[in-house]
C-alpha cells in the first residue's frame, strides 16, 4: 500500500472501511483509560483540583495547532501535487479543528477564572488562539459560499497556507511577549517540567485525542467523497432532463 | 475524589468536552446516513456513476 493507492477515492473509501472500526476502539479505550488516569490525578500543591482541567485543555490546545498543520499540509497537495484527497481531507479536518480550538478556548476560559480571576485576558496567546478559531469559521464559511469544489479548494488552500503563519505566533506568543498564559511545560527545552504524575494522563488523553481526531477526519473524509459522488449525480441527473 | 471548591468549573469543562465531542461524532454519523441514503435515491431513479458502482458497494 503506497501514498498513490490512496489517491483512488473508491479505494481509500475501502480501506478506511476496515481501519476506523479498530481507529474506533483504540480511541475510546485510550480516553478511558486517560479519564481514569486523570481522575486518580493528586491535587496540584498550588491549583488543586483544578489541575484536572489540564488534561482536557492541553490536548485541544495541542490539536487545535495540529489540525490547522494538517490541513495546510493538504493544501501544499492541492495546490503543488494536486492529490483528488488533498482538498477533501483538508474541508474535512476544518469543522474538526474548529470545534477543538472552541474546547481549548472554553475550558481555558473555564480554568482561567478560578486561578487568574478572569475568564477572559486580550494577551498574545489568548487572542492568537481566538484568531485560529475565527480562521477555522472562515475557511468552512468559504467552502459553503463557493459552490463548485475546485475552485473552493484553491482559495481555501491559499487561506490555509496563509493562516499557517499563525501556528508559530501561537506557539511562542508565551516567549515573545509578557502574557498571564503560563509558558510550556511539555514540548520545551530541557524536557517537560511537569511531575510525572500529571505528565503521563496528560500524554494518554493526548495520544486519546489526537487518535480521537484520526478517526473523526477519516469518517468525515469518507462523507466528504460521497457528497461528491452525489453532486456528480445530481449535475447528470439534471444535464439528462435538461437534454 | 474531592474536587475542591472550584467543582463546578471542572464539571462543566468535563461535560462540554463530552457535548462537543458527541455533537462531532452524531454529526459525522447523520451525515454519512444521508449521503448514502441520496446516493441511492439517484440511482433508484436510474442515474448511475459510469462505473457502475453504487451506494450498496460502499462499506
Amino acid at each position: 500500500m503506497t501514498l498513490i493507492d490512496l489517491a483512488n477515492p473508491t479505494r481509500f473509501l475501502s480501506l478506511t472501511a476496515r481501519v476506523l472500526p479498530w481507529l474506533a476502539g483504540a480511541t475510546a479505550i485510550l480516553l478511558l483509560i486517560g479519564l481514569y488516569q486523570s481522575a486518580m490525578a493528586p491535587d496540584d500543591y498550588q491549583q488543586g483540583a483544578t489541575v484536572k482541567l489540564m488534561f482536557i485543555h492541553v490536548p485541544n490546545a495541542w490539536l487545535s495547532m495540529f489540525v490547522w498543520g494538517v490541513m495546510s499540509l493538504a493544501a501544499l497537495g492541492t495546490l503543488v501535487w494536486r492529490h483528488p484527497l488533498a482538498d477533501v481531507a483538508a474541508k474535512a479536518a476544518a469543522p474538526i479543528g474548529a470545534a477543538f480550538t472552541f474546547l481549548a478556548l472554553a475550558t481555558g476560559s473555564l480554568w482561567g477564572r478560578p486561578m487568574w480571576g478572569t475568564y477572559w485576558e486580550w494577551d498574545a496567546r489568548l487572542t492568537s488562539v481566538l484568531i485560529l478559531f475565527l480562521m477555522y469559521l472562515g475557511l468552512i464559511a468559504l467552502w459553503r459560499a463557493v459552490e463548485d469544489p475546485s475552485r473552493a479548494a484553491r482559495a481555501a488552500a491559499i487561506l490555509t497556507l496563509v493562516g499557517a503563519i499563525n501556528i508559530p505566533i501561537i506557539k511562542f506568543s508565551v516567549d515573545w511577549w509578557n502574557t498571564l498564559h503560563q509558558p510550556a511545560s511539555v514540548m520545551r527545552m530541557g524536557g517537560p517540567s511537569l511531575d510525572r504524575a500529571f505528565l503521563i494522563p496528560l500524554l494518554v488523553m493526548a495520544i486519546g485525542f489526537s487518535l480521537l481526531f484520526v478517526t473523526l477526519h477519516l469518517a468525515a473524509m469518507r462523507n466528504e467523497i460521497l457528497r461528491r459522488r452525489v453532486r456528480a449525480l445530481q449535475m447528470m441527473q439534471a444535464s439528462r432532463q435538461a437534454a | 475524589m474531592s474536587l475542591g471548591p472550584y467543582a463546578s468549573f471542572i464539571v462543566t469543562a468535563y461535560a462540554l468536552v463530552t457535548a462537543v465531542v458527541a455533537i462531532l461524532i452524531a454529526w459525522i454519523a447523520i451525515d454519512y446516513r444521508r449521503q448514502k441514503e441520496l446516493l441511492r435515491e439517484l440511482e433508484a431513479s436510474g442515474v448511475v456513476r459510469r462505473s457502475g458502482r453504487g451506494a450498496a458497494d460502499i462499506s
